[in-house]
């Protein structure tokens, strides 16, 4: 356990970076906004792997719901703006500007609409959790009491 | 004008918003944007009138050619006039309407008086929606209605045509917690909103036929044939419904739950003259057309007529009005319905006159109503000191729907039989010019009735249950409460007396519905003609059924007990609504058992089998097997761990040999050159193993086949004929493009992804960009998954087993027998 709980401490962070890149980086390398939430989520995985539920829920200040609807808020929102400015649907605007240290670098605005995908990739990941996890990491030494006739049914064919 | 439909939309909404900020006030905020059109429309009268149509225009997604086109010629602005001129009017109304409500009461109206009458099932504590409310979803409603009548577009007349059922919903519903106002709503959306599904059906054949969605255009060239055809009987369906026609009359008398100043709006002015606005629109393209008079006119006698009778028998001023509103909607579709332009002027100014005198009366019935308490004319014993103002508009309005000289109501009639007299030269007309006067007598009848009742004659002490009839003494309604109808009566009349200040308004809004018409001036006075003397039989036979009105009424019990076990059309709707539910439950019972294996082999089944029987024949040639020795590693690993899924009996140990077959997809996509797929699979692998074992916790660790010997056999067989089917159809679809020369979709794709997509990575881009929309529609799925997972997750989160279905109660509601129900429970 200890071995896990240190790996996880130094790669919780990496992990994320990785997920910030994939997303910045997503429009010109291999990446994007749902390989980034994915990647959130499989960091999510092991910070339950190791801590439990309660690790997962310190993760974020803000409840699952709400990142998930800020993510398809944030997505809609890049769809239809350009609608307000004239444009047609979904349309982006890109700009090429000259940042010290970085050189040249070319902004999109579609960035905000893959920022929107990641975010709503993570708030499933996180309210998977919320529904699915609890503080109790191994198995449940007893299955999960949902009706009183199949359990018995259960019960045999786990003892065999 | 667009500026002027937003007005309405951020008007409404922010009514809406402020709650109950404003109260009663929020009326006043509400004619804003009503006052606005209003200017708006006079400034652009003049040249309108000359027949210059103002137009703007606005692409909303060009890729389909959708846009909004606003025309407004001169048939718009009468509509215009009724739509914001009774609405200004009806804002004013409603102010003294819920004086006494000051937004913390109800926003149903009658409360002022004495004998409330219990309402079954209203006993709720919540108290009910602020009037706020009303007058924000008023104004909205305001605006769709603009919208229908100003749009030029076929498709965008569908839109707000639907934004007008479903406001009509919102305001007809407005008091939620009262069951009969929920089922009278309910029907209403049904069967109008029904009705609109038929009416885009209609829209789109004829679009389509026609190759445009214009209506100018379409009025240009006509298209014809068999499919315009089909196309407008859909469309006519469409109207009727939405103006109360026979056979699907039935919600607008329901629809007199809501307070009374919607029902002058909604249902008499504005809303209901929506289908009639439509036949008007398109007869001069298309009633030379086969089914199109035939249909018209025969739906629209009926409506006349049934609407009538029914009128003649109710005891409820605002059924009474409400029947009569059914009737005139039938008169007005045989006026327009025609395709002839001497008998559509006739149409124009009754639409006139139609609006001014039943707005009118419905105010004056809301204002007896909320003085009094009670609308039922048995009730009423004559009223009082300070109601002279009042009965003066009841009489003047009644009087110019009867059809009275010298009154607007005279000149639309009047009208209407010289156009059926003397250009009714196709079959039926003759027919339909009997209806028309015979339903004209019914009319007289039922407004004698009306007036009659508002003067206390029909008082009936032993229908009161002994208690002493409503004088309205000591109850004066206040000058502002009355001044609005009043100003439509003082309308009626001076447009009656004066017909050239409507004149102008009627001959160009004939010549924007039939361009190459020429209109005859509006008179009172057309000298002694036959459509005179007609007039005159009217009102000696309507003046006669009013004085044997106890014979009458009598008359009509007897008839309608020997109709009683015929179908009503009230009775129809039910019984379609049943009918609708029994299907869908047997239906459901069948397809849905409950069996998780049949329910995934039938699925997978259908969707392997019906691509393959097209499939196997292309299977003439086959790719490369082995590229790289990579591939046989992988594929071995692959090959061995979905054998290793399916084998083993141990849940955990199954997925993750499925999170195996997983990671060695991505491989091979390593190995084909596919990093972004590779990560994504990658990515989505280790995510969903993870997710598999969180759930997999909750089950026992192992499982035993239990099921009997037959099914292994059976399940191995759908398995392989899955198999195969996948198999056949990745190796068709790569080798599909060989023999066709276009470049493919990708190639395009990648040539457009630098210069379009300004990025390198084009499966990115083509998620964000190309198929921009596809990716929008992907993410509100897994919004609605992640929801839907944890609401089925969450344990102790039952459904409560006491809630019925909403749907069952409001049926219920709809059982109770009809005429009692309606005149004792649809008080407004």
């Amino acid at each position: 356990m200890v071995i896990l709980d240190t790996a996880t401490k130094v790669l919780y962070h990496s992990i994320l970076v990785l997920a910030l890149y994939f997303v910045l980086a997503g429009h010109n390398r291999p990446g994007g906004g749902f390989v980034s939430g994915l990647t959130v989520g499989a960091a999510v995985a092991l910070r339950y792997v190791s801590g439990g539920a309660a690790a997962v829920r310190t993760i974020f200040r803000v409840p699952a719901h709400v990142i998930l609807g800020a993510g398809l808020l944030l997505a809609a929102g890049t769809a239809f703006v350009p609608l307000l400015l004239g444009e047609s649907i979904l349309e982006h605007a890109s700009a090429t500007v000259q940042l010290p240290l970085f050189g040249s670098v070319k902004l999109n605005t579609v960035i905000l609409f893959d920022v929107g995908v990641d975010l709503v990739v993570i708030g499933l990941v996180m309210m998977a959790f919320a529904a699915f996890a609890d503080d109790n990491v191994r198995p449940p030494s007893t299955p999960y009491p949902t009706s009183e006739q199949s359990a018995p049914a259960h019960r045999r064919t786990a003892d065999q | 004008m667009f500026v002027l439909l937003a007005l309405h939309l951020v008007v409404g909404v922010s009514i809406i918003a402020s709650g109950r900020v404003l109260g009663r006030r929020a009326f006043l905020v509400a004619a804003i944007p009503a006052l606005a059109m209003c200017v708006y429309a006079l400034t652009q009268a003049s040249g309108v009138l000359d027949g210059e149509p103002v137009t703007e225009s606005y692409t909303w997604i060009s890729g389909l050619d959708l846009a909004i086109d606003l025309r407004l010629d001169a048939f718009a602005l009468a509509m215009v006039a009724l739509v914001s001129g009774i609405g200004l009017l009806i804002c004013l109304y409603s102010l003294g309407y819920f004086a006494d409500e000051h937004g913390e009461h109800g926003a149903d109206g009658g409360h002022g008086g004495h004998e409330e009458q219990p309402v079954a099932g209203d006993e709720s504590a919540d108290p009910p929606p602020a009037v706020g409310r009303l007058a924000g979803v008023m104004v909205l409603f305001a605006g769709s209605m603009l919208g229908v009548v100003l749009t030029d577009h076929l498709i965008a007349l569908f839109i707000f045509w639907e934004l007008t059922s479903v406001t009509s919903f919102l305001l007809i519903g407005n008091n939620d917690r009262q069951p009969r106002a929920r089922a009278a709503a309910n029907q209403a959306v049904f069967i109008t909103g029904g009705g609109g599904l038929v009416l885009l059906a209609g829209l789109i054949l004829i679009g389509q036929s026609g190759g445009t969605y214009q209506l100018s255009e379409l009025a240009a060239d006509p298209p014809s044939g068999g499919m315009v055809n089909a196309g407008l009987v859909c469309v006519l369906i469409g109207a009727f419904t939405k103006s109360a026609q026979a056979p699907f009359s039935s919600w607008l008398p329901m629809a007199m739950v809501a307070p009374t100043p919607i029902s002058a709006y909604l249902h008499s002015a504005t809303m209901v003259k929506a289908g009639v606005y439509l036949v008007a629109r398109l007869a001069p393209i298309f009633a030379l057309d086969g089914v199109w008079r035939p249909l018209v006119l025969a739906v629209g006698a009926v409506t006349m007529i049934i609407g009538g009778l029914r009128s003649l028998r109710q005891h409820d001023l605002k059924l009474l009005l409400a029947y009569g509103t059914v009737s005139q909607l039938g008169f007005m579709m045989l006026l327009f319905g025609a395709g002839d332009f001497h008998i559509a002027e006739a149409g124009i100014v009754l639409l006139l006159a139609h609006a001014a005198f039943k707005a009118a009366l419905f105010m004056v019935v809301g204002i007896v109503d909320h003085t009094l308490g009670t609308r039922d004319v048995r009730h009423i014993d004559g009223l009082g000191r300070g109601w002279a103002p009042v009965l003066v508009v009841g009489a003047i309005s009644a009087a110019s729907m009867a059809g009275l000289p010298p009154l607007l109501g005279f000149i639309s009639k009047e009208k209407a039989l010289d156009g059926y007299l003397e250009h009714a030269d196709f079959t039926g007309g003759t027919l339909v010019l009997i209806v028309i006067v015979i339903g004209s007598v019914f009319t007289f009848a039922y407004s004698a009735r009306f007036v009659l009742g508002l003067f206390g004659m029909f008082h009936d002490p032993a229908a009161a249950d002994g208690a002493h009839g409503e004088t309205g003494a000591g109850h004066v309604p206040s000058v502002a409460f009355w001044l609005p109808a009043a100003l439509l009566a003082v309308f009626t009349v001076v447009a009656g007396v004066a017909p050239v200040i409507i004149d102008h308004l009627v001959e160009a809004a004939t010549v924007a519905l039939y361009p190459s018409s020429e209109p005859k001036p509006v008179a009172l006075w057309a000298g002694f003609t036959a459509a005179l003397a007609l007039s005159l039989l009217i009102i000696g036979a309507g003046v006669a059924l009013a004085l044997v009105r106890a014979r009458v009424e009598e008359l009509q019990r007897r008839i309608s007990k020997l109709l009683a076990p015929l179908p009503s059309s009230e009775d129809g709707f039910v019984g379609v609504l049943t009918g609708i539910t029994v299907v869908a439950r047997r239906l459901t019972a069948t397809l849905q058992n409950g069996s998780l294996p049949i329910y995934v082999s039938v699925i997978v089944l259908v969707a392997v089998l019906a691509p393959l029987t097209g499939f196997i024949t292309e299977l003439d040639s086959f790719p490369a097997w082995v590229d790289t020795p990579a591939h046989m590693a992988v594929v071995a690993v692959i090959t061995a761990a979905a054998l290793g899924a399916s084998i083993v009996h141990h849940r955990i140990a199954a997925a993750l040999m499925l999170g195996a077959v997983g990671y060695a997809m991505a491989g091979l996509y390593v190995a084909q050159g596919a990093p972004d797929l590779a990560l994504t699979q990658f990515s989505i692998e280790t995510l969903s193993t993870v997710l598999f074992v969180l759930v997999l916790r909750f089950l026992p660790r192992t499982w035993r086949v239990r099921a009997p010997a037959l099914t292994t056999p059976l399940r191995v067989l759908v398995c392989s004929v899955v198999g195969v089917g996948i198999f056949v159809f990745a190796i068709v679809s790569s080798e599909s493009r060989r023999d066709v020369d276009e470049p493919s979709m990708s190639e395009e794709m990648i040539e457009a992804a630098e210069p379009e997509g300004k990025g390198q990575n084009i499966v990115n881009i083509i998620l964000v960009d190309f198929r921009g929309w596809d990716t929008m529609g992907e993410i509100t799925v897994l919004v609605v998954a992640a929801v839907g997972a944890v609401s089925l997750a969450r344990p102790g989160r039952r459904r409560d087993d006491n809630e019925a279905p909403v749907f069952e109660e409001e049926l219920d509601a709809l059982d109770e027998p009809t005429d009692e129900a309606e005149a004792e429970g649809v008080r407004g």
